[in-house]
């Protein structure tokens, strides 16, 4: 294959990963969303194994490969198990405001384009472009964060924060130093366990799966607040 | 040259005309194979039409002027729009008097006008499909214009003609495109009231968007609305194969080129014919309250096409 058609494979790839961010955030269901967020690990992994290929980086195939097992096995695998453990598999959360949510995202998106412009402009790499996206996956994992009260959901926007910010390092940098990049992988696996093992012990108490009736007390009733 | 262009547009618009009908029955035998039934064959929509053409056409004596001339309107706007849409050649007179803005508003006057006859008569099926039909291009247009807008920033034009060019001579794989090919596949199942949006084959009465609209036509009328409905598909099916695929289509008005032309947009409209027998045989309809998310999609994959075009391809 030619640096041209590699070059715009990848441009495709990292536009897909957005969509993947959007895909996450629009979904009702769980098991939609875990299924974008492992396509999404999987884009970022194949974006990776491209520019290691067209940079001549051989450390990157090894984030390449730890980025595919990670992302987009290992942890939706932990996901689903957890989301079928806790019978989840078919509760619905409809978003509160669907249209206002993309909105804010798309605003989001463009947020992050401006943010990005002045680095855009100094920086000679020819995957500069995909910072500004890269950014954006970050602040859409935020968002999704903040506007979905699912647990589970929630730690989905953490995972894909970290998709984005692995895009950041790979696309501007060349990747990260591969003692960092295998800390950060490990740290995001203890997540992954961690919250596992924190949502099955109080998924045992009852009602856990909405996160807005955690900051409040079991003594209190509804009538209370 | 300029006469030969002249004759070539007409010669395109009659193209348009005469093959429509084959298309709709190409789409229909295929669909009816898949389905393992043998179907009727791919010359049953144009037989339909002809047959309709000579029966007595009678209207309801509630009706107004509005209801007998909406058929003549929403034909010759129907066609207007799909003689702008290059199907043989780009550079043809027809393709410059306009650019793909006005063949939105056409197709937005033909839909304006059968809304109104749908509610003329004063049925309750009509209004209900007339609201419908307003409902789904409501939500229709702004995905299409938004993935129009999305080839016009990087054609730097909104002549088809133009865009065509344009993909012709610096034919890239682009993310943009992709999603605007995406948005604009979605919004064509859409507007050309196709499965998941509208079933064309039904006379279920809770289902169906344009059939109600039409329901109180007959004779020649009803014979023109149909014909429209099936210019309608073709000029959508020319439009995503030509802009998307633009390879074959004659640049130079001679008759080798032509022909060469009009291969390649035979097999491409039978390729996407054929598509889209599949995809209605493997879905379903949904329900009508689901349209909104499923063109909101269309909308959202061309508003990510226009901002990956700014982001990834503009400082490239």
């Amino acid at each position: 294959m030619s640096g041209e058609v590699i070059q715009s494979l990848i441009l495709i790839l990292a536009a897909l990963v957005l969509f993947a961010s959007f895909v996450q955030i629009s979904r009702e269901r769980l098991l939609p969303a875990i299924h974008a967020f492992a396509w999404q690990g999987a884009l970022v992994a194949v974006v990776t194994g491209l520019i290691a290929a067209t940079g001549h980086v051989p450390g990157l195939y090894f984030s390449a490969a730890l980025t595919f097992l990670l992302k987009a096995l290992l942890i939706p695998w932990l996901l689903h198990r957890l989301v079928r453990h806790l019978k989840l598999a078919r509760h619905r959360e409809p978003l509160g405001h669907p249209i206002l949510t993309v909105v804010l995202a798309v605003a989001l998106v463009i947020f992050s384009y401006w943010l990005v412009l002045p680095i855009v402009a100094h920086s000679l790499s020819s995957t500069r472009n995909i910072l500004a996206i890269s950014l954006a996956v970050v602040l859409l994992g935020l968002l999704m964060m903040v506007v979905r009260s699912q647990a589970v959901a929630q730690v989905l926007g953490f995972m894909s924060m970290e998709n984005g910010l692995f895009l950041a390092a790979v696309s501007a940098t060349q990747g990260m130093p591969l003692v960092v990049e295998l800390g950060v992988a490990f740290d995001v696996m203890v997540a992954a366990v961690l919250f596992g093992v924190f949502f099955l012990e109080l998924g045992e108490g009852g009602e856990l799966h909405n996160v807005d009736r955690l900051n409040r007390l079991d003594e209190t009733r509804d009538g209370d607040l | 040259m300029n006469t030969a262009g002249i004759a070539f547009s007409v010669l395109q618009g009659l193209a348009y005309v005469l093959l429509a009908p084959l298309l709709l029955g190409w789409v229909g035998k295929v669909k009816a194979t898949l389905q393992n039934r043998r179907g009727a064959g791919v010359l049953q929509p144009a037989r339909n039409v002809y047959k309709l053409l000579g029966k007595e056409t009678r209207v309801a004596h509630t009706a107004s002027p509005l209801f007998r001339i909406t058929p003549y309107v929403v034909f010759v706007a129907t066609l207007l729009a799909a003689a702008i849409v290059p199907l043989l050649a780009t550079n043809l007179p027809s393709a410059a008097v306009a650019d793909i803005i006005v063949v939105a508003g056409l197709l937005g006057l033909a839909r304006f006008f059968l809304a109104l006859a749908g509610m003329d008569v004063g049925t309750a099926f009509g209004g209900m499909g007339a609201s419908r039909e307003m409902m789904v291009s409501s939500f229709a247009e702004p995905a299409l214009l938004m993935a129009v807008f999305t080839l016009a920033w990087s054609a730097h034009s909104t002549n088809l003609a133009g865009i065509i060019d344009h993909q012709l001579s610096d034919a890239r794989l682009l993310p943009s495109m992709l999603f605007a090919l995406a948005s604009l596949v979605l919004v064509a199942v859409a507007e050309t009231g196709r499965i998941p949006v509208d079933n064309p084959s039904t006379h279920l009465e809770l289902t169906m968007i344009h059939e109600a609209m039409i329901l109180e036509y007959s004779g020649r009328h009803l014979a023109l609305l149909e014909w429209a409905a099936q210019i309608r598909l073709m000029l959508y099916g020319a439009l995503i194969a030509n802009i998307f695929f633009p390879w074959g289509i004659a640049t130079r008005p001679s008759l080798l080129a032509l022909a060469m032309g009009m291969a390649a947009i035979v097999g491409k409209l039978l390729i996407l014919g054929a598509g889209l027998a599949l995809s209605e045989t493997v879905a379903a309809k949904m329900r009508f309250f689901k349209t909104p998310i499923f063109l909101s999609l269309a909308f959202l994959l061309a508003l990510i096409g226009l901002l990956s075009h700014v982001i990834l391809e503009s400082g490239g």
